[in-house]
């Protein structure tokens, strides 16, 4: 529990100087198990208040029983949410035969531009960890996105103690990774320790199948397990050695290196 | 496969150094490999791509997750990989050797509770060797062990192992850095790095999986008196909350608790969490809290709050040793913003004692400017004081960092404090201050009753320049405005209160000034914007505003400067007003100011919405 707790200061001191720093702060929310625990934390960090708006970039293709669960929360939490879609795309047709890649570029991608350029947010705060895969395990806590959004991981800013890069040219914005530290596990024990709602997807329901990893219905598969509790799917964790991501396409290839390289979560 | 796990009870930071090619990322690799570490199928995918490209297949590969690393083969910024092993969760990170990507491996390094530091035993230490290991003491990994490593390439021979560890020990110990080990490896065929090598069996010592079990977590600074940089002040509800990661020592409630550099003290009420039951009592380092306090004293991001009998240092300069990583040369007598635990305030590069040649520790004196990746000596003088401690006896409060433009562009270490002219007179306040008879009244229900905040206008320049003229049409202005305000005359000073000084003690100001900074000090204790004028000081102006500085903190000073042609204002001009002067524009200037500033609220009437505190 005390590497918890270490896990825990560590995120709240993040979360409350991006909260500090930037006038214009939001917090990605996608009601997985990462973005909902990222939630909690800022709770714990601001003492029972969230006081930025938590947007999600609505792909369309998301599993039904996230959206209720999502202003299930919204309502009880008091959240300031903010939903943004790419509707052009969409009118346009846009779904993932036409590429994996295209398509979360499409929705994914440029749905999250076209949030923040119109609302104008300088900082946004996201639940990734170092240990999903190889491209965010070299993120910063503070990671700055040029005017178009593009991430420049050949140059990325020194990151020295507890001193973040918080001042930033007009046009370009800071993304903000209190979670690196986390691994899936971790994820899990404290979702545990603190009794934090979740989407009852990651579990099995008695058909022997589970979600590990929530992203869009049509390119997320779930995964073989009996684990029916949080303390079932820790210990399967234990034991596991397949990849987290291993049900999710995008990851296949190159596919997650291009992405983030064009502002991808 | 299985891994034979626990639950993990902590989590241990650890760096992997040394100079490019030494083979840092291979042994991260092997370990992983060795120990049956990593994903199912993670070993198989990257043999097939390097096979497929008509490659040797590196182990390296499966960290450096750019295409470009492993196009070049190097890697270019660290990785954070995670590792359990016997009941503890590590992150270890691979930073890269290549010197143009040292920031990113100082970067990977200041996260770290410790190090591996890699060293080839064919190619023997190298110009990053030293770097590396002189940049671990300097960012205070002191928990380090050196691996030799590419053993089979010289044939697993033990007096090049020992060559190499006499010479690194003796550079090593220039700087008083001690290893806890030197551990002769093969990274590449895995000897000594999991399982013990059968090639060398002269080598009696840890395996590099056995050193890290070895490594300790933090020694507690629970144990040290306490340093708490205040983070932020929350009012999102009744409570007004205090909130700082506590940096040493431990706090509890009830505990007095004294602020620095603006003196400001009170006790803790309660400390705050969200989801804990029942509520803490208590704290200790390297929590981040929230604390409310009994008595609603303003305090405000940056000061430290400590107990009374181990205060912190408070002063304008301080010599430090520091790293330079920006693009452009760090500059003598340039401008740059200091960030010491949560403070930030602009400062300035007083002078530049020496650089430090890290490959033979040579000293370069005499220079200007510091480049990139070099190491240097220096004084920086901050525009207001600061709260920190010296490296040595407290980490977190005694480092800091230089921002240049929108980077961080250099980090340092406290090494001196540097006493300023302005010490008597603090140490004055802060006696002063910690002695001080409070009423019931405090600076809030003041401020809420004037609409307004406490400060000093002080407007400086040469004769005949219209100051005091400015003064009293400010003052009359403020009033008629409906604020509280004071026009301090020091010839009334001079005739009354400084009566007893004789004609040698009027010729120094020294004691004019502080008897005028103590009156003014009252002066905005009682509520006012006092507007005064440095006619009084003559030509000593500057001198004797720096210490009605000192006297009147954590009151802010308006500092106005004004001159018939342009000339350099003095130091912390706020408004610079040059020519003819059009005083209802002055006027109009110092009051914009005033706003910006926080003392006054935008419109008259309206709930005061202040941005600094007192
Ligand atoms: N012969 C031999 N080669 C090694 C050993 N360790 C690493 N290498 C090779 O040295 C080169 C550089 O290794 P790498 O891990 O990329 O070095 P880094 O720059 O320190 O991360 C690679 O070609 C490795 O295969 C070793 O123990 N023995
Ligand atoms: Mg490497």
């Amino acid at each position: 529990m005390k590497h918890l707790r270490q896990l825990e200061d560590q995120s709240v001191y993040i979360l409350r100087e991006a909260y500090k720093h930037f006038n214009n702060l939001a917090m990605l929310w996608s009601m997985g198990k990462d973005s909902t625990v990222l939630l909690w934390l800022a709770r714990k960090a601001f003492f029972g208040h969230v006081p930025f708006p938590l947007l999600h970039v609505d792909t369309s293709y998301k599993i039904p029983a996230m959206i209720e669960y999502r202003d299930r929360l919204a309502r009880e939490w008091r959240l300031n949410l903010v939903v943004g879609q790419n509707k052009e795309a969409l009118a346009a047709g846009m779904n993932h035969t036409m590429g994996r890649v295209v398509c979360c570029t499409a929705l994914k991608t440029n749905g999250l531009k076209q949030l923040l350029e119109h609302k104008g947010y300088t900082g946004v705060i996201l639940g990734v960890r170092a240990d999903e895969e190889g491209t965010r395990a070299k993120e910063r806590y503070f990671s700055p996105r040029d005017k178009h959004g593009d991430w420049d991981f050949r140059d990325q800013p020194p990151e020295l103690w507890d001193q973040y890069k918080t001042t930033f040219p007009p046009g370009t914005h800071i993304r903000i990774h209190p979670l690196l530290d986390w691994t899936e596990i971790n994820i899990w024990e404290y979702i545990k320790l603190e009794n934090i709602p979740f989407i009852d997807l990651y579990l099995d329901k008695g058909e022997g199948i589970r979600y590990r990893s929530l992203g869009c219905a049509p390119c997320t598969t779930p995964i073989k397990s009996t684990a029916k509790t949080v303390d079932e799917i820790i210990e399967e964790l234990r034991h596991t050695t397949v990849a987290e991501r291993s049900g999710r396409a995008q990851d296949e290839g190159r596919g997650m290196e291009l992405l983030r390289k064009d502002g991808y979560m | 496969m299985t891994l034979i796990e626990t639950k993990p009870s902590e989590n241990l930071n650890i760096v992997i150094v040394g100079h490019v090619d030494h083979g840092k990322s291979t042994l991260l690799g092997r370990l992983y490999a060795d120990t049956d570490s990593l994903p199912d199928g993670k070993l198989e995918k990257v043999q097939a791509i390097c096979k497929q490209q008509g490659k040797d297949f590196e182990y390296a590969f499966l960290f450096d997750a750019f295409l470009e690393e492993q196009e070049q083969g190097i890697t270019i910024d660290t990785a954070r990989t995670f590792f359990m092993w016997k009941g503890r969760q590590y992150i270890i990170i691979d930073a890269p050797g290549h010197k143009e990507f040292l920031k990113n491996m100082i970067s990977g390094a200041a996260r770290a509770e410790a190090a591996l530091l890699l060293i080839d035993a064919l190619e023997g230490v190298k110009e990053q060797s030293k770097k590396h290991g002189y940049l671990l003491s300097l960012l205070g990994v002191r928990q380090f062990a050196v691996v030799v490593n590419k053993m089979d390439l010289v044939g697993y021979r033990q007096d090049v192992f020992e060559g190499i560890e006499k010479e690194y020990r003796e550079f090593l110990g220039q700087f008083k850095a001690v290893p806890s080990q030197f551990i002769p490896v093969s990274a590449k065929l895995g000897d000594n790095i999991a399982n013990r090598s059968k090639q060398m069996p002269w080598y009696t010592g840890a395996t590099v999986l056995e050193t890290l079990g070895g490594f300790q977590k933090e020694a507690a600074r629970s144990e040290q008196p306490l340093r708490m940089p205040v983070q932020d002040v929350y009012k999102f509800d009744a409570r007004r909350i205090i909130t700082g990661r506590i940096a040493a020592g431990r706090l509890k409630v009830g505990d007095h608790l004294v602020f620095s550099p603006s003196n400001k003290r009170a006790n803790i009420r309660t400390v705050e969490a969200f989801n804990i039951e029942p509520q803490p009592a208590e704290g200790q380092a390297g929590q981040s809290i929230g604390v409310t306090l009994d008595d609603q004293i303003f305090v405000e991001r940056g000061e430290i709050a400590s107990h009374q009998e181990h205060l912190p240092s408070v002063s304008t300069a301080f010599r430090a040793n520091l790293f330079w990583l920006g693009k452009r040369p760090l500059e003598k007598e340039r401008k740059y913003l200091l960030r010491v635990a949560t403070k930030e305030v602009d400062c300035e590069v007083a002078s530049i004692h020496r650089i430090i040649d890290t490959m033979d520790l040579a000293q370069q004196q005499g220079s200007n400017t510091v480049n990139k990746n070099q190491v240097a000596e220096l004084t920086l003088r901050t525009k207001t004081p600061v709260a920190f401690d010296l490296s040595a006896s407290f980490e977190a409060t005694g480092r800091f960092v230089l921002v240049d433009e929108y980077d961080i562009a250099g980090g340092g270490i406290i090494t001196e404090l540097v006493h300023d002219d302005q010490e008597f007179l603090r140490e004055e306040a802060r006696r002063r201050d910690f002695a001080w008879v409070k009423g019931e009244v405090t600076v809030e229900d003041r401020a809420q009753q004037y609409g307004h905040r406490a400060a000093v206008v002080l407007i400086t320049g040469g004769r005949h320049t219209g100051k005091s003229f400015l003064a009293r049409k400010l003052e009359g202005r403020l009033v008629a405005d409906g604020r509280h305000a004071y026009l301090l005359d020091g010839e009334n000073l001079r005739r009354g209160l400084d009566a007893d000084l004789n004609e040698e003690e009027r010729g120094q100001t020294t004691e004019m000034a502080r008897r005028y900074g103590e009156v003014a000090r009252l002066l905005t204790d009682t509520g006012l914007i006092v507007v005064s004028t440095t006619n009084p000081f003559g030509l000593a102006y500057q001198e004797a505003a720096q210490a009605i500085r000192t006297l009147v903190h954590p009151a802010p000073v308006i500092a106005v400067h004004m001159s018939k042609t342009e000339e350099e204002p003095p130091p912390n001009t706020d408004v610079v007003l040059s020519g003819p002067t059009d005083f209802d524009g002055a006027t109009a200037r110092i009051i914009d100011e005033l706003k910006r500033r926080g003392v006054l609220a935008q419109a008259i009437g309206a709930k005061p919405v202040f941005q600094y505190s007192i």
